[in-house]
């Protein structure tokens, strides 16, 4: 049977965009191969390691597992999105870096698209609580130690900025 | 001075953008997919192969089978090349092989178009084996009349090293000795660095060019070149940046059959990424190592005898070997010294993926094993197992005349007390002493031997690049890798130092490519700061003496008078700035008289090693009747020397401790009896630790400036690794007086040894109604 | 990318029903998450799929005018767990689907997968079954209602009909009225895992706390498929709450269950942990409810 082909249509980093796709890719096949987001890493393909996590209506979910042309009509991020067009770190991103939360730095997109989520709530969490929301992503380098560290860092300055309005 | 500041990483802002490019990323997105066909026997011999139906799937371009690939043997272990062919490595592969050894042996590899195809033609390959018997333990596979693996090796014994001293023999006469034995499990276990082994390779310019993950490109190239029959030079080998290694990637997995299936298509690009799954038992694994200890101990607790057995589980293939088993137990004599020795390693084949290089390489198996039976000694004896450890401990002033290792400080005491201190271990202790009741606490600890490098083994030397732009600011090249751990940064801070130029003026060339980078073997043995320190020092001292020879000529001024400060060339008598390194470096190139492109090359030969030790402390609280147990705490102290970057150093450690809590509780690969098939090859039904999994962990140091090294630094990258699972080990003892030697201490086994402790039988009363089993 | 021969995405209920009957040796994908892994696994592949992914329709959770909450087969877990409605009425429904995974896995996998599956380690299976759930399926010959017992046939295997979509899960108000639940899971990590075995219970009071009017138990991995213990709940219904009645339950358990030795546990582990668990949720669930023992 010949390749099946769909025009997905859909916001990627803010700015809208469409593109045939083949309906067996999946997001992160698109995402990479398609579109250059090489911040979307595949470290087991089957949603295990959360290496290739991206926002999908403000929700994470593992881009491996989820199929192309679903993101149809939805808002998609990736770790590309949050950084400045001038290139500038976000809070979150910066904070991953002062607090030697990088090691080898492959789960380390994926770590920050799940932070972005749980920051986003605005909401203060105790480190159990975001042991707990970050547990969909591996790590073998850090221990998590400091990741959970930059985390909660940038959870504070967000709920300190809000604060004071 | 950039030594001792925890500088930002160098690499940080690239990996948190995405914008740092690992293999997948820079492979052309239209290059061919290979993928390998694993056996599905664990013991046999390939008798035919029929591709017929997977060469008609659409989109393959080529089959290869183990009868097609070149006959050259090589040996995969990331060890440098030795000019005495005694001391090589056991050369016992083939890219692809008919003589199956273990279940996913590889038999065929497939080329094709995209991913789906190469996936459908593999599983359209229809294999007619002849199958042997197998074995999977190394005990049994020694014995008489065992299945055999290799020829050459007899009994399945790959290496048997010993270490007798003193009259083992006489020495357990002596009167009123107390007998203490034991024998002790470690589990076979997997690196799981989250990037999956990857490499792509291509033909250009006449050489197999191959891009791959590894943590030792140079060492990758020459074997890449043996086994494919070319000479060295014909094979270009380039690293980008890897998501992590921990070992696994200090082989030669499967770049040099990349390569050869790049020149079976014409030097077509073809990638071959290692999917998840058969990472787990087609890469390498951690040898499981079964130990048999007994001491013989005199009242007072000095040892008068003591005996060590190692059987260590080496799977299919040589690899890395018996190093790991002889490495674990050079550790027993120097531990806890003692006149009347008789040690004994075996390294044995058996049915079972293959056992390489991993983060500790044979001592968190031996601490395990030493650590859980020093504490069962001081148990027997009475004695506290912090001070009994403490008396009896390696002394100051210890020196190994293999190693020439000297124990210049008295870093284990340092660490024990440093720790001891700031966990509160003695309060905790008294604390715990009577509990009763469903649910108790307890504390441990544990220590760790360890050294830095391979030196006197094997060679050890390293080269450093240095190239100066106009701007004054620096290139620097290692041949030594970045894989995580934060060499780059260290080398960074050190070139900085000597050089006497800002930390942000040092660009580290992240990648290697064999043949632009300068030689270094590459990032294992917790060698990097040490041994690439010496030769960042000497290139840099060099690359200094240069420049002030020029400054001497701008200047007028004697080198003796002049400095480079900051950047900035300064007349040591009175501080005054003379000009900025970039004044100096563009006035240099551009110069009509004397024109220079500043850079220093040179490689540093070194011939020492040095010792790295440290300690655990771990507190528990097991929930007797759900047989579970949660780590609360878990210490570690380390006396790696001066501390190049106490952030990073601090960061590393906790890796290594996630590891050992990983390889003390959880992590084990499971295989089946009856096929010797891996059970659980995925992250799902593997328990390597998630965020959940863990308490905050703490690192503490002791620096001691090592009179060694360079820099004042040793090995740190493996120590973590060593001793937490004992200390872990030790705190279930003390939380419950159950002594368990198995690892990792799972449910499972917490089921079977509290049943056979009679900890199981009815204590309900006892069990608070929200106890937080379900925490 | 996958292996499939053709992907048909529905664009509604009646749709997915019309490309269910075109095309009869299609398998129906909801989230995905778990058909997608068997396809790579090579066990699905070259498969024809009906996607029900993008079917807003049956997502939401209602509570309807009779009390009976209707929890839409394609709700995420985690929308599942912030649903005020569940959080109000049914909050062990949400623990029990909390311990699922990780975010990412809550918030793809839907609730009616978990059930359609008919996995017996499915964390919400116990729950649902401890809430006397019953599941609501339309097919060409229209809709019907069948308990979630009935529904379990045997491993992987549950009562759809060819041509039949799971639309919702129902629970009735005398599943939850006046009840307190607990859940208890058992796995070798704190996330991402399998259970080993989960335990549901749910207990009503007597007005003065000192007797058991009615208890569910049930239990995830204890056999073939998720089960209710019904010699275990007759046990301590209508009982008076006291030390030896817990132990009595959790000896009785043993009647009701039938787990299996595999390389993930032993029987014998699995046994005991059985009792621990019921009685330790049981306990759990009388503290809640404001008892005592």
């Amino acid at each position: 049977m010949a390749p099946q082909h769909k025009l997905v249509s859909f916001t990627l980093n803010g700015k809208p965009t469409q593109k045939m796709i083949d309906v067996r890719a999946s997001l992160s096949d698109m995402l990479r191969n398609d579109y250059s987001m090489h911040s979307v890493k595949e470290g087991c393909e089957v949603g295990e390691c959360g290496a290739c996590t991206v926002l999908i209506d403000g929700e994470t979910f593992n881009s491996c597992i989820y199929l192309a042309v679903w993101v149809e009509g939805k808002d998609v991020v990736t770790t590309e999105g949050l950084t400045g067009e001038d290139g500038t770190l976000s809070d979150i991103q910066q904070s991953f870096v002062d607090e030697f939360a990088v090691q080898c730095g492959y789960c380390t997109p994926g770590f920050i698209i799940s932070a972005e989520a749980l920051l986003r709530e605005n909401k203060r969490y105790t480190r159990d609580e975001l042991r707990k929301m970050m547990a969909g992503n591996l790590c073998r380098c850090t221990g998590y130690e400091n990741i959970i560290n930059a985390v909660e860092k940038t959870m504070e300055e967000r709920l300190e900025a809000k604060a004071k309005g | 001075m950039s030594i001792g500041k925890s500088q930002i990483r160098v690499d940080a802002p690239d990996k948190v953008t995405g914008r740092a490019r690992y293999t997948d990323d820079l492979c052309d997105k239209n290059a061919l997919v290979a993928r390998i066909l694993h056996s599905t026997i664990a013991h046999g011999e390939v008798k035919s192969i029929d591709t017929s139906e997977a060469e008609k799937v659409p989109g393959v371009v080529k089959i290869l089978t183990c009868f097609d690939v070149p006959h050259f043997k090589f040996g995969t272990a990331g060890h440098p090349w030795h000019l005495d062919p005694g001391h090589r490595d056991v050369e016992d592969r083939l890219l692809l092989t008919s003589r199956i050894r273990f279940y996913g042996d590889d038999v065929a590899a497939v080329i094709a178009e995209n991913d789906v195809a190469a996936a459908q033609a593999v599983r359209a390959i229809k294999v007619e084996y002849e199958e042997f018997p197998f074995v999977l333990d190394p005990q049994e596979a020694m014995k008489d009349g065992a299945p055999q693996l290799h020829e050459d090796f007899p009994n399945n014994i790959l290496g048997h090293t010993t270490i007798y001293r003193g009259d083992f023999d006489e020495a357990i006469k002596e009167d009123g000795l107390i007998k203490v034995e034991g024998w002790y499990e470690s589990p076979t276990v997997q690196h799981c660095h989250i990037e999956p082994p990857i490499s792509y390779a291509y033909m250009e310019a006449g050489k197999v060019v191959v891009v791959a993950s590894t943590q030792i490109p140079h060492i990758v190239r020459r074997i890449t070149a043996q086994a494919l029959g070319l000479p060295w030079g014909s094979v270009r080998l380039v690293k980008p940046y890897i998501g992590g290694g921990f070992g696994n990637k200090q082989d030669a997995l499967y770049e040099p059959l990349n390569a050869w299936l790049t020149t079976q298509v014409g030097g077509r690009m073809v990638k071959l990424e290692i999917p998840r799954e058969d990472t787990f038992f087609a890469t390498r694994v951690r040898h499981a190592i079964r130990f048999h200890i007994t001491s013989y101990v005199r009242p007072d607790g000095s040892f008068a005898a003591r005996e060590f057995e190692a059987f260590s589980d080496q799977g299919a293939y040589a690899s890395h070997g018996h190093g790991i088993a002889a490495k674990g137990m050079g550790a027993f004599p120097q531990l806890y010294p003692c006149d009347n020795l008789k040690c004994d390693a075996y390294t044995v084949f058996t049915n079972k993926p293959v056992a390489g290089a991993m983060r500790g390489y044979g001592i968190p198996q031996a601490m395990f094993a030493g650590e859980a039976h020093i504490e069962d000694v001081a148990k027997a004896l009475g004695k506290d197992p912090l001070d009994y450890r403490k008396q009896f401990l390696m002394p100051v002033g210890y020196a190994d005349s293999f190693s020439r290792n000297v124990n210049y400080f008295d870093s284990f005491r340092q660490c024990i007390d440093k720790g001891m201190e700031q966990f509160g271990f003695r309060e905790k202790q008294k604390e715990y002493a009577a509990q009763t009741g469903d649910i108790r606490r307890g504390v441990g600890l544990a220590v760790f031997w360890y050294n830095t490098g391979v030196w006197p083994i094997s060679l050890e030397s390293s080269a450093c690049r240095i190239v100066m732009n106009q701007d004054g600011t620096v290139q620097l090249q290692m041949g030594e890798t970045e894989i995580g751990q934060g060499a780059d940064t260290a080398f960074a801070q050190m070139t900085a130092a000597t050089l006497g130029i800002p930390f942000e003026h040092v660009h580290v060339i992240s990648a290697q490519d064999t043949d632009i980078t300068p030689f270094g073997t590459g990032a294992y043995a917790s060698r990097q700061t040490y041994m690439g320190g010496f030769a960042v020092r000497q290139t840099a001292e060099q690359m200094k003496a240069k420049i002030l020879k020029h400054a001497e000529r701008m200047t007028r001024m004697p080198v003796s008078n002049l400095d480079i400060r900051d950047g900035n060339i300064v007349r040591t008598t009175d501080n005054a700035v003379q000009m900025s390194l970039g004044e100096l470096a563009t006035n240099v190139l551009y110069s009509m008289e004397y024109s220079e492109h500043i850079a220093a090359e040179s490689t540093y030969q070194i011939n020492s090693n040095a010792y790295s030790f440290g300690c655990s402390f771990a507190e528990v609280e097991v929930d007797i009747p759900m047989c579970k147990v949660k780590l609360l705490r878990l210490t570690n102290v380390h006396d790696c020397g001066t501390l190049i970057n106490p952030a990073l150093a601090e960061a590393q450690v906790h890796g290594g401790m996630s590891m050992a809590i990983g390889y003390g509780l959880s992590e084990k690969c499971l295989f089946d009896e009856k096929t010797g098939r891996q059970l659980n090859d995925n992250l799902l039904d593997y328990k390597l630790c998630t965020p959940v999994d863990h308490p905050d962990l703490t690192a503490l140091f002791v620096e001691n400036h090592e009179p060694t090294s360079a820099y004042g630094t040793k090995a740190l990258g493996e120590p973590p690794t060593c001793s937490g699972a004992p200390a872990i080990r030790n705190a279930i003892l003390h939380a419950t007086g159950v002594a368990i030697n198995e690892a990792p201490i799972t449910p499972h086994v917490l089921f079977e040894e509290f049943s056979q402790a009679g900890l199981l039988e009815k204590t309900a009363k006892s069990v608070p109604a929200m106890a937080g089993a379900d925490r | 990318m996958y292996d499939m021969k053709a992907l048909y995405e529905a664009e509604s209920v009646d749709h997915a029903l019309a490309l269910m009957q075109e095309h009869p040796d299609a398998l129906v994908m909801a989230g995905g998450s778990d058909v997608l892994i068997k396809m790579r696994e090579g066990k699905l592949a070259g498969r024809e799929f009906v996607s029900i992914y993008m079917l807003d329709e049956m997502r939401g959770i209602t509570l309807t005018k009779d009390g009976t909450i209707r929890i839409g087969s394609l709700t995420s877990f985690s929308h599942v767990i912030r649903s005020e409605i569940v959080q109000q009425h049914i909050p062990v429904l949400a623990e029990a689907i909390s311990m699922i995974g990780g975010p990412q896995v809550r918030n793809i996998g839907t609730i009616g997968g978990n059930t359609c599956n008919g996995v017996t380690s499915a964390d919400s299976g116990a729950t649902l079954m401890a809430l006397d759930a019953e599941v609501e399926l339309r097919g060409p010959e229209g809709t019907r209602v069948i308990p979630l017992q009935k529904f379990y046939i045997k491993p992987g295997v549950v009562d759809i009909k060819r041509g039949e979509l799971q639309m919702a899960l129902l629970i009735k108000k005398e599943g939850y009225e006046g009840y307190t639940g607990h859940f208890i899971k058992y796995a070798m990590r704190d996330a991402m895992d399998i259970a080993t075995l989960g335990c549901s219970v749910n207990v009503r009071l007597s007005e003065d706390k000192q007797t058991i009017e009615d208890c569910r138990v049930a239990f995830g991995v204890a056999g073939p498929v998720p089960m209710r213990l019904p010699s275990a709940e007759e046990v301590v219904r209508g009982a008076s709450i006291s030390d030896d009645l817990m132990h009595a339950f959790a000896e009785a358990t043993e009647a009701d269950v039938n787990p299996r030795t595999s390389w993930r546990a032993k029987k014998e582990f699995r046994l005991h942990l059985i009792k621990t668990m019921a009685e330790r949720a049981l306990r759990a669930c009388i503290t809640k409810a404001g008892g005592t023992i």
